[in-house]
């Protein structure tokens, strides 16, 4: 790694002229005040072979839930780290597979639980492939809404969480005022703010109640200010950057290999964004941006997610200027189930109701794999069905898992205390690691 | 001070910029330009083409499928460059072959490939690791083999990564395995209670650290014969 030298102004107001966070300039600039960062050490040759092994986990704060890392340590550099998993394991691939397509959207819920919404979001879509259902279009743009929600819900407690990691509280406080703001957003939606279940197979669960909209542009509108707050203490903060600064880099094409995704993958300078390259509900027709790092560390990891929560904002706006009026679910009475009214009155209503709850939909024979851009990374549901209304395999793609696979390659030749910076810039969900 | 660097996915590759697929059919449709050539390159390897929902799924002979994702992934026409998934299919109909599922991605030319391989039932479920090709395939081969069993030959740490260790019931997600598990309650009880609360390290840990050198005589024999702690 090549020396890099930071601006450090902490009275500036970090944005430049177009409204955008500045960028710290990652090579040696000589005007201003700058801090010369020395890449970290390697293995000291004193303390050669006197090489301690340590134990992280699996109940530790730092390590977001039930991870367990065993260090090798030479002194306070690691030499090699093995991570360990599998304590939240469930089996939710093997209940699905007992379980009708809509019953699984409770499960999806369970996963990535910072991300209920968009799990929702993603399974509906994979098993509207499954079954050849085309949803209408304010299904569309309600869906757009729920996942951009629920991405900036989750860019929140990541950044709330990686600042108490590193030691950093009022950001964490700023951070989760706002995402309670969402979270009352939502339950005025779905009934439910962590286990939202908002979907269905051909629709949503429930339309927006009347007045959302304006509490959802009371958000859009000022949200931003909050970010710029949490901005201009944390990005040229001089802890901040010393903290984060070349840490865990991956370069683009081992970012690629290693099969990273999201935020990690956009930090190390790929351009991937499932939203852009492989859309889905019509993503190709919202005007937003993919924020992109150059040298693929934990602050660029920081900037990019940072960034990814403005465009998120600039997606909902749109969004909201857009939704545009109509049934939010399909009309077919084999997969949707009718309105209460009509059940306990009409035969046939009734009759289909029963078909849905007790039969369940039926796809035709087929298998479908449906990625989303979650705000851990690529997220996909590939789904196998022998023509019955269950699943013959429910497959969860989680990106954190793939993502948290590089952390024994980003902490090696690191400090102890940095490794908790990099597992918390990989932004890991136990719950979707474990399924 | 430079402004924040934004790149637009859309001006990085050929052709048109994607749009959402709509209206998929069933079977049929246009497959994916790499089907065709992985026809040409491997006529005896692929077994068949399927397009199913817009996705193209290639079944491979399980001898020659690292050589054709090896291919995929160097080869400058297709440039396979991203590995998505690997996952296992089992069917509830018993005479049906266990199918392995690679997901592959081209990031530059943003294309998506199902390659698709079966290992016949009775004979040994293996197949080539891809590790060389993908790192990322590292803890998605692990998680395949301690869900279903599949051996990745080549694999250099094909140990089970959900379950522990010395878990015994078998393979979680074969369709065999019933929904509740192998074991009664007071099975897995009895079990958990045999285990050493005192062996937090694994055998391979301990290997790693001067903490071998201090090992009673017994655990290092142990551990020279190649056995795990806490089993």
């Amino acid at each position: 790694m090549s020396k890099r030298t930071v601006e450090v102004e902490l009275s500036t107001s970090g944005l430049d002229r177009h409204g955008r966070p500045q960028r710290v300039p990652l090579v040696t600039n000589d005007g201003g005040t700058a801090i010369a960062l020395e890449p970290p050490p390697g293995v000291e040759p004193d303390l050669e072979g006197e090489h301690m092994l340590i134990n992280i986990g699996p109940q530790h704060p730092a390590t977001h839930g039930v991870l367990r890392l065993v260090l090798e340590l030479d002194g306070e550099t690691v030499v090699r780290c093995i991570p360990h998993i599998g304590y939240l394991h469930c089996g939710f691939e093997k209940i699905g597979e007992y379980r009708q397509y809509n019953q699984i959207i409770c499960w999806t819920d369970r996963e990535d639980y910072l991300n209920s919404l968009g799990n929702n979001v993603a399974f509906a879509l994979g098993a509207e492939r499954l079954f050849g259902i085309e949803i209408t279009e304010r299904c569309k743009v309600l869906r757009v809404i729920a996942a951009e929600l629920s991405r900036i819900m989750s860019h929140l407690v990541w950044l709330g969480t990686f600042c108490i990691d590193i030691g950093a509280f009022t950001p964490f406080l700023w951070a989760f005022q706002r995402r309670e703001e969402i979270y009352r957003l939502i339950e005025k939606w779905v009934g439910a703010r962590l286990t939202t279940s908002a979907t269905r197979v051909g629709g949503m669960a429930a339309d927006i109640p009347s007045g959302w909209m304006d509490g959802l542009r009371r958000f859009t509108h000022t949200f931003p200010s909050t970010l710029d707050e949490i901005d201009r203490v944390l990005t040229r903060n001089a802890i901040w950057v010393g903290r984060t600064v070349g840490l865990g880099v991956m370069t683009p094409a081992e970012a690629v290999n290693w099969g990273l995704s999201g935020p990690m993958l956009r930090a190390s300078g790929v351009a991937y964004d499932v939203r852009r390259d492989f859309p889905y509900l019509d993503y190709e027709t919202y005007d937003f941006d993919v924020p992109v790092g150059t040298s693929g560390d934990v602050y660029d990891r920081y900037l990019v997610r940072f960034e990814e929560m403005r465009q998120s904002v600039r997606i909902l706006v749109q969004a909201a200027e857009r939704l545009p009026d109509g049934p939010v679910n399909i009309d077919d009475p084999r997969t949707i189930l009718p309105p209460k009214s009509k059940a306990t009155s009409e035969m046939e209503s009734m009759i289909h109701h029963f078909k849905v709850v007790m039969e369940g939909p039926r796809p035709p024979i087929g298998e479908s794999y449906v990625a989303v851009e979650s705000p851990k990374g690529e997220k996909g549901y590939y789904m196998v069905s022998d023509g019955t209304s269950k699943p013959v395999r429910w497959r969860i793609r989680p990106p954190s898992f793939v993502n948290l696979a590089a952390i024994p390659k980003m902490v090696e030749g690191h400090l102890l205390s940095d490794v908790i910076a990099i597992n918390a810039s990989i932004d890991i969900v136990m719950g979707e690691i474990d399924r | 001070m430079t402004p924040f660097e934004v790149v637009d996915t859309g001006a990085r590759a050929a052709g048109p910029p994607p749009v959402t697929p709509k209206n998929l059919p069933h079977r049929g449709g246009e497959a994916n330009p790499s089907a065709k050539a992985l026809q040409e390159k491997f006529a005896g390897a692929v077994k068949r083409v399927e397009v199913i929902w817009g996705e193209t799924v290639v079944y491979l002979d399980p001898a020659s499928v690292k050589d054709a994702i090896g291919w995929l992934h160097d080869d400058t026409s297709q440039q396979y460059d991203y590995l998505s998934d690997v996952t296992a299919v089992e069917y509830r109909d018993a005479e049906a072959p266990i199918e392995v599922v690679w997901h592959l991605r081209s990031l530059p030319f943003r294309r998506f490939l199902r390659i698709k391989t079966e290992l016949r039932k009775g004979e040994p479920l293996e197949t080539d690791s891809i590790y060389d090709i993908y790192r990322g395939a590292d803890w998605l081969e692990r998680e395949c083999f301690d869900m279903f069993g599949i051996r990745f030959r080549g694999h250099p740490d094909l140990r089970r990564i959900l379950m522990w260790e010395s878990y015994k019931e078998g393979f979680p997600l074969r369709k065999d395995f019933p929904l509740r598990g192998r074991f009664s309650r007071s099975e897995q009880l009895r079990q958990a209670l045999a285990q050493n609360p005192e062996a937090r390290y694994s055998m391979e840990e301990l290997s790693i650290a001067d903490a071998f050198a201090e090992l009673p005589e017994d655990m290092r024999a142990r551990l020279n014969k190649g056995g795990r702690t806490g089993e």
